[in-house]
């Protein structure tokens, strides 16, 4: 794939990859979240990430000729476009975790609201239905952030969210940085930008890859 | 952590029957919990979230009869017969 896609598909790349990676990051709790119910939503809402990621990805496979799994699976580390937040291993640390998705959700509200009024008729139709659902990532991301900051834990859970929040600024750029900070009531601070990648990031791509490499184009 | 008791609604008017129970610290964790096992997949109109403690449980729930007071109830009376009397009477034929 040419590193040089166009501007709106390398925006639609951005958003697909974040989900995705995402994703995948939070399905890495299934089995062992906190509690059973527990387990369940956050199962569920990383499955939804990952289903708007196929939208994303099939939009943009449209325009680049190719396909949403090759797009998906089929790149080079280096090619992904996804913000170093979502590529951030937080298993086994759940205040992190959570304060991941809080501040993900923060910002994507303000992402997807933005895409609405997209004159791209395909893109803002999709940014409405993904807005449907994203409401009960916001409902979910709320409920725990306000638990957390009223608990025992919240020294904790205050130093989690001290220390992804540059992180959180890459994933929105320019006018949106600054209604994140409003939105999230923190300081504007030096963002950890896209294009650099986290050392997890390498295992992550090995692991979700890892098919699609032993089997090219095999479908089943 | 306390337990919440789920009722369902599927379609306007009908009854709101018992879904599930589910484990929940609080209102707000009931609530997305609920919305996630009985709301996602558009299967439900709407529901009740209820406390467990707020559901008041009787094991008993009849009045045990100590006299014979058979004449209180109805299903002594076979209906049947006298409707086709009065019917006879009448001269409306029977369905």
């Amino acid at each position: 794939m040419s590193a040089q896609a166009p501007p709106r598909t390398e925006l639609l790349l951005q958003l697909a990859d974040d989900e995705l990676v995402l994703g995948w990051r939070d399905s890495e709790w299934t089995g062992i979240a906190p509690f059973l119910e527990e387990d369940v939503a956050f199962s569920s809402i990383a499955q939804t990430e990952i289903g708007h990621a196929r939208a994303f990805y099939e939009l943009a496979a449209a325009e680049l000729d190719t396909t949403a799994d090759e797009l998906a699976f089929d790149r080079r580390p280096e090619e992904y476009r996804c913000a170093p937040l979502v590529e951030l291993n937080l298993v086994h640390d759940w205040a992190k975790s959570v304060a991941r998705r809080w501040l993900y959700e923060t910002a994507d509200a303000i992402r997807v609201d933005s895409l609405k009024a997209s004159d791209w008729p395909e893109l803002a139709g999709l940014a409405a239905k993904i807005e449907r659902e994203e409401a009960y990532h916001a409902l979910h991301a709320g409920m725990w952030h306000d638990r957390l900051t009223r608990s025992t834990a919240r020294e904790r859970f205050a130093t989690a969210v001290d220390e992804l929040w540059p992180y959180a600024l890459g994933l929105v750029e320019g006018d949106q940085r600054r209604i994140l900070c409003e939105a999230a009531g923190r300081e504007d601070v030096p963002a950890v930008e896209r294009g650099a990648h986290v050392e997890d990031w390498p295992a992550l791509w090995e692991e979700m890859t890892m098919v699609r490499r032993t089997v090219p184009g095999g479908s089943w | 952590m306390a337990v919440w008791e789920v009722f369902r609604q599927e379609r306007e008017g009908a009854p709101f029957q018992h879904g599930g129970s589910l484990e929940a610290p609080d209102l707000a964790f009931a609530e997305a919990y609920a919305k996630e096992f009985y709301g996602r997949r558009a299967e439900s109109l709407a529901l009740w979230v209820v406390p467990r403690d707020s559901v008041l449980e009787i094991d008993e729930p009849y009045v045990a009869p100590v006299f014979d007071r058979d004449y209180r109830r109805v299903d002594g009376y076979s209906i049947k017969v006298k409707l086709k009397e009065a019917r006879e009477r009448a001269g409306t034929p029977a369905h």
